[in-house]
């Protein structure tokens, strides 16, 4: 079962919540919708359930227009944020609800009801909680009931917003690793909404980054990682360190510091904005005329597998914030054998750099 | 912290508000506000109830039950019953359809609507009878129409179900739209997205969420109908047997220095009025034993 969108506009009032949005979501895979609160996901994702109507644009399910269907006819499964289990029946009865609400002609008899609900009980492996009802559950049983509620119906595509967002993080971990699995037994095309990146790197086999209404990247989570199509892409993935500066030559001028540059898609003195990792920077004592830029150590955070380190840029930040954060990782080993102490000036480079046109031009020095 | 330390070692002995140091008042202050409530209570509550079967039952059962099965009076029964079983089902109808717009739909006018489904508690009933006398009476709006066309509205028994419907119309509204707004409508999303139609959604989700709420409304709403005396005061007309209200039937009773039959009467009032305690003492015990069935398990 494919979905498919073509250019969906969608505004409440005078906020545009999606513009011109076109996506095809591969059949039998799990795909996130990632990114900040506000910037159309979880519109897109109820446009597609029908819960929602588009201005403009179309909803394609199977190469069909489903754009005017109604959600009832849509035969989606759709799992809420906050589950939306009904609370005044048992378990049993809410995984049951899709199957007895069908029409006298498409409903199955009441055996065959109470088999269905019993697998999907067993296979959300809560079959013990069935005549429980749902004040009594956690908040990782009431998630799997959700789910099984939705899978009842036997949906072309199965749709979650947030589906691990009102849970602790230890349930959500374990969640996310049973749905997982649930989706590779199942193989039912799947989207979910999530602001997470870590959450959607680990589940999903496809990403795509949304931002004020756009698609900003779609890809693998290891293309969107490495080679982010946007600085937005970039610095919603994970942690980021920004250079703004000048292309000369083969050097990247940031203030009064050169950062080598190994290969550069930019111009000659194109003014550019660079990005590059917390894992890939390497940091090393301050020699006169070195090149990397100049930083003093606020901070070492010597906890866990890797030693992060704060610094602060040693020339200020630009105008709009007085200092200039970065932000370095590296392995504990390897911090001992560089003896680094907090307030030394060091120096950073950054062999991995990603850049970008800088966004409002960099005044010249 | 410290309150929360304190009032799990005092917990069990009185309430949150007592046990912290920080809000107890000195026992003369406890003492002074309880028998302030209570006496109030006791002379301006209690003994009126006391008082109307004290009355009532003053010349012994034989006269209180004569005064109640007087044919007069049982038409005043009937015909509150019938206002009555009109006014409270129109106005279940209407309250919950209110309330569903309200609670579920964005529309203009919304605050509007609101704010006049309270106007029947701020206006006076009498204002509420004399609009209907305006608008049917004989030098009404419509007062030659009608009676060109032989309909009687006004001191005649569709007049009294008007001013019923206006006085009770708030009841169950007011009741159901915190409840509704309260719990959103991502369960009726649910069970659409699941195939259900507008009306199994009605009756399968929404209604069991607010059943408790709808019948606390209409138990209000049928002792305001029943008890009603302004608004119908001034559209009936007091004709004797025809257009009389038990709540109108008292008063001329009343008026006649018939004390024991009009007290007798009041006190079919009064015991309704106990009833509706009951029932809502009942129905808020089942509310609540089935929240905290749902909570711990």
């Amino acid at each position: 079962m494919s979905i498919a969108v073509k250019n969906i506009d969608k505004s409440f009032g005078t906020f545009k919540a999606l513009d011109g949005v076109s996506l095809e979501f591969p059949t039998g895979k799990l795909v996130a919708l990632l990114g900040p609160s506000g910037c159309g996901k979880t519109t897109l994702l109820r446009i597609i359930a029908g819960l929602e109507f588009a201005d403009k644009g179309q909803v394609f399910l199977d190469s069909e227009n489903a754009s005017d269907r109604h959600v009832r006819e849509r035969q989606v499964g759709f799992v809420f944020q906050h589950y939306a289990l009904f609370r005044h029946m048992s378990v049993f009865e809410n995984v049951a609800f899709g199957l007895r609400v069908r029409n006298r002609k498409e409903r199955r008899p009441e055996a065959d009801i109470r088999k269905r609900v019993d697998e999907l009980l067993d296979l959300v492996q809560l079959a013990w909680l069935r005549d429980h009802v749902p004040a009594q559950l956690s908040g990782g049983q009431r998630q799997r009931i959700a789910l099984a509620r939705a899978l009842a119906v036997d949906p072309r595509v199965l749709l979650l917003d947030e589906p691990f967002g009102a849970l602790d993080a230890k349930v959500r971990k374990e969640l996310r690793r049973w749905l997982r699995n649930l989706h590779e037994d199942l193989q039912i095309t799947s989207i979910f909404v999530t602001h997470d990146q870590e959450e959607a790197m680990e589940l999903a086999d496809e990403i795509v980054v949304m931002n004020r209404g756009r698609v900003e990247q779609i890809g693998t989570p290891v293309d969107v990682y490495d080679r982010p199509a946007t600085p937005f892409v970039y610095g919603f993935l994970g942690a980021a360190n920004v250079f703004e500066g000048r292309v000369e030559g083969a050097r990247l001028r940031v203030g009064d510091d050169w950062l080598p540059l190994r290969t550069s898609s930019a111009a000659d003195g194109a003014a550019v904005t660079a990005f590059s990792r917390p894992h890939d920077i390497e940091i090393e004592p301050d020699k006169a005329d070195a090149l990397g830029v100049k930083a003093r150590i606020h901070r070492i955070l010597n906890v866990g597998g890797m030693a992060r380190i704060e610094l602060h840029g040693a020339h200020g930040g630009n105008g709009a914030s007085p200092i200039h954060h970065y932000e370095v990782e590296l392995p504990r080993e390897h911090l001992r054998s560089l003896a680094l102490a907090e307030g030394q000036i060091v120096r950073l480079h950054a062999p991995q750099l990603a850049l970008f046109p800088a966004a409002p031009p960099v005044t010249p020095q | 912290m410290a309150g929360a330390l304190s009032s799990m070692a005092f917990g069990s002995t009185g309430s949150a508000f007592e046990a912290r140091a920080a809000t107890r008042d000195p026992a003369w202050v406890k003492w002074l506000i309880l028998g302030l409530s209570l006496s109030f209570f006791a002379i301006f509550i209690f003994l009126p109830l006391v008082a109307v079967f004290v009355e009532a039952l003053r010349k012994g059962w034989g006269v209180y039950l004569t005064a109640l099965v007087e044919p007069d009076a049982l038409a005043a029964v009937r015909l509150t019953l019938i206002a009555a079983a009109i006014a409270v089902p129109l106005n279940l109808v209407f309250g919950v359809a209110a309330a569903w717009a309200i609670a579920k739909y964005q529309f203009p006018g919304k605050n509007l609507l609101t704010t006049l489904i309270d106007l029947p508690f701020s206006v006076s009933p009498v204002i509420a009878g004399l609009i209907y006398v305006l608008v049917f009476g004989a030098q009404g709006w419509f007062g030659s129409w009608l009676s060109d066309n032989d309909i009687k509205i006004i001191f005649a028994v569709p007049g009294i179900v008007l001013a019923t419907i206006f006085v009770t119309f708030p009841f169950v509204a007011r009741e159901l739209i915190p409840l509704m707004e309260s719990q959103g409508s991502e369960e009726e999303e649910a069970a659409v997205v699941l195939g259900a139609s507008g009306w199994q959604t009605f009756w399968r989700v929404t209604m069991p969420n607010i059943k408790w709420g709808l019948l606390y409304g209409i138990i209000l709403c049928n002792a305001r109908a029943m008890g009603e005396f302004g608004a119908v005061s001034v559209v009936s007309g007091h004709i004797r047997g025809q257009t009389n209200t038990l709540p109108l039937h008292v008063e001329i009773l009343y008026n006649e220095y018939n004390f024991v039959a009009a007290f007798a009467v009041a006190s079919l009032l009064a015991l309704l009025a106990l009833l509706t305690l009951v029932l809502k003492a009942v129905i808020d015990w089942r509310a609540r034993r089935q929240q905290t069935k749902r909570t711990v398990s």
